[in-house]
């Protein structure tokens, strides 16, 4: 095996060194690799990051704390006083080799669970020996298992905010609830800060709604953040935080996540592996490295992605506006794809708004073409999560612990029409998932324009049926849309685990 | 100047306790202008010695200080019949005292690192355990260490 220990005393002329040979003469000994920093009045040669990822396991034995401790985040560790590395370093070595058996016998649970997280750090994730490809899906897990909570939670506020308004307000609830706000001037009426009553069933509805709503502005940050942080550890969470945070002010949605998350975590990686001076090291990881990365990532982000992204929307919003004339049937197919394609991301939005501005030009008009859209935008963007939760219930072993769980809560975000419940699958394995929910989400779209239900709300999911015309069509529209992409996820899911599995 | 000369080894060292012999050894530093106060030098010892004693398995004690009393990075070699100093298997037989400067540029505390990792070594303790005079430690001090 290999290993990478850390040895340190009082006044750094003796015990450190004499404990740093004691490691290596018992790891040469019982056959191991080891590297070991003597963090003593000679100076140290940090280790490198590569060789650090690269250990099976680590050992401190340390008098003093061990300088930039969070280079070993993630590492089976042992953690013993400087003596015992010059008294008795082959039980070290045996003490490692236990703490990093333990640790390759379970990593999938490691990465996938943040259930998982032992006393000592935040859990990853991530066996620094796997191919390029696996390393990449655990980090992407470790992203989805710390944004899941989030999901959950404020999909599940938002919900029941969208129910007791309906049941509050009649049947238009859902849309009206959405004018109240936390802090709104104190004049107007909507102000739950102001004006909040603990009486009355709207008050309680717009809390629980705008609460679910602050708790889903972390999304996207979340999922960013905690990929940082499974590639580059703690420094990677300040610029994936932020990152994350710039992909949901530019409207890039959590593919936009993706991107600053790894990005962030390969820039913090490498600031971290800089080789500096004394004075400058001791304030690496609370300013320079925070400082540099951030920068880095939300400049990139901001200046060089963010055109492209406006760029994009605003022409898939013209094309969109030119196709409105023609084929009703193929109009539905392409905001039906478009809605299922990066949920909440800009395709995403440039099909909801195409929705939204419609409902304003149908004026009052019944039967206008544009509440169709309306009606086949909705039953497109309930598709996803459905699809997943449907998936999930059908074959529970595709998916790892936390996705069923999140399966469970996509029942309900999928009737809400809250697209982003079905993130968490998108974002741990993005070509299958999205793939199969662009194809139901299409047909979706395509069928509700073919039956023609018509809906006059923005939003609400199944809660705003009572404002549908033709409840039933929409049903159908979605119903086959939801089978067909839990049929898809299922068919490709099993036929990448039959292949993980052939190779093994 | 080298880490170590025949006048800085003390073949036949005397307890009763650490304390003494420390002081013993430390003389040895101060006749050759290698310490300039005694009593600052040990008492920066006996800080050390006081925070965890250095006594180690095997019948090592190696009591140490960085010092602003020293003027060279130094080691002075002591044998016993055995002292007590605070490991747990016995007495040590085997004294290493280091001094370092307070300062202490970068070179000279690679040396001293090379001699801590040194004393890790059986067949080097062995060899030192042996020695027939004190011209024999300091050459193999000086092969080992100094010039390895």
């Amino acid at each position: 095996m290999k290993f990478v220990g850390v040895t340190s005393c009082p006044t750094g002329i003796a015990h450190t060194y004499m404990a740093a040979e004691g490691l290596e003469q018992a790891a040469k000994a019982a056959g191991h690799e080891i590297v070991v920093e003597t963090q003593g009045s000679a100076g140290s040669d940090p280790i490198s990051q590569d060789v650090i990822n690269a250990a099976d396991a680590v050992i401190f034995a340390h008098d003093l704390p061990v300088k930039d401790i969070h280079r070993f985040a993630g590492k089976p560790t042992v953690d013993v006083g400087v003596k015992k590395a010059i008294s008795d370093g082959p039980a070290l070595i045996a003490q490692a080799v236990a703490a990093a058996e333990a640790h390759h016998a379970n990593p999938a649970a490691a990465a996938a669970s943040a259930a998982a997280v032992p006393a000592g750090g935040l859990a990853t994730k991530v066996d620094a020996s796997a191919s390029t490809g696996t390393q990449i899906r655990q980090w992407l897990m470790t992203g989805v298992s710390y944004m899941i909570p989030f999901v959950a939670a404020g999909g599940i506020l938002i919900a029941l905010g969208f129910m007791l308004a309906q049941v509050a307000l009649g049947k238009n609830g859902a849309v009206d609830i959405t004018a109240y706000d936390i802090n709104l001037p104190k004049d107007l009426p909507h102000s739950i800060m102001h004006s909040f009553n603990p009486v009355s069933l709207t008050w309680w509805a717009a809390l629980l709604f705008r609460v679910g709503a602050t708790a889903f502005g972390f999304l996207v940050p979340a999922l960013s953040g905690f990929i940082a942080y499974a590639i580059a550890d703690r420094p990677g969470l300040v610029p994936g935080f932020v990152g994350g945070a710039l992909a949901n002010a530019t409207g890039a949605g959590f593919l936009g996540g993706l991107v600053t998350g790894i990005l962030s975590g390969l820039v913090a990686r490498w600031i971290s592996g800089w080789k500096v001076g004394k004075g400058v090291r001791g304030v690496m990881p609370v300013v320079v490295i925070p400082l540099l990365s951030t920068l880095i990532v939300g400049g990139l982000f901001v200046v060089v992605l963010g055109r492209p992204i406006k760029g994009i929307s605003d022409g898939l919003t013209s094309w969109l506006n030119g196709l409105s004339g023609g084929s009703a049937i193929v109009l539905g197919l392409i905001v039906g794809a478009m809605m299922g394609f990066d949920l909440g991301g800009p395709v995403n939005k440039v099909a909801y708004f195409f929705g939204t501005t419609g409902l304003a030009a149908a004026g009052t008009a019944l039967d206008a073409p544009q509440l169709k859209v309306m009606a086949a935008v909705m039953a497109a963007g309930m598709v996803a999560p459905l699809g997943m939760a449907l998936a999930t219930t059908l074959r529970p072993s595709l998916f790892t612990e936390p996705e069923r769980e999140n399966g469970k809560a996509a029942w309900l975000l999928g009737l809400s029409f809250i697209s982003e419940g079905a993130i968490p699958f998108a974002a741990a394995d993005p070509l299958r998932v999205i793939s199969s929910s662009v194809v139901g989400s299409a047909i979706t779209g395509a069928i509700c324009m073919a039956l023609g239900p018509t809906l006059r709300a923005p939003h609400g999911g199944i809660w705003v049926a009572p404002l549908m015309g033709n409840v039933f069509g929409f049903l159908i529209a979605l119903a086959v849309g939801v089978a067909v992409m839990a049929g898809l996820v299922v068919v490709l899911k099993s036929n990448a685990s039959a292949k993980v599995a052939a190779a093994a | 100047m080298s880490l170590i000369t025949e006048h800085q080894v003390v073949l036949d060292l005397q307890g009763p306790d650490r304390h003494t012999a420390t002081r013993t050894l430390a003389e040895t530093l101060v006749a050759d202008g290698r310490c300039t106060d005694l009593e600052l030098f040990l008492d920066d010892v006996r800080k050390r010695e006081e925070q965890m004693a250095t006594g180690l398995p095997g019948g090592i004690g190696i009591p140490h200080a960085r010092s602003a009393a020293i003027t060279t990075p130094s080691l002075v070699f002591g044998r016993t019949t055995g002292v007590d100093w605070g490991a747990a298997d016995g007495p040590a037989t085997l004294i290493f005292l280091i001094a370092a400067p307070d300062g202490g540029g970068q070179e000279h505390l690679q040396i001293l690192a090379k001699l801590a990792r040194k004393l890790m070594r059986s067949e080097f303790r062995q060899a030192l355990l042996e020695a027939p005079d004190a011209t024999t430690v300091v050459d193999i001090v000086n092969r080992e260490v100094v010039n390895a």
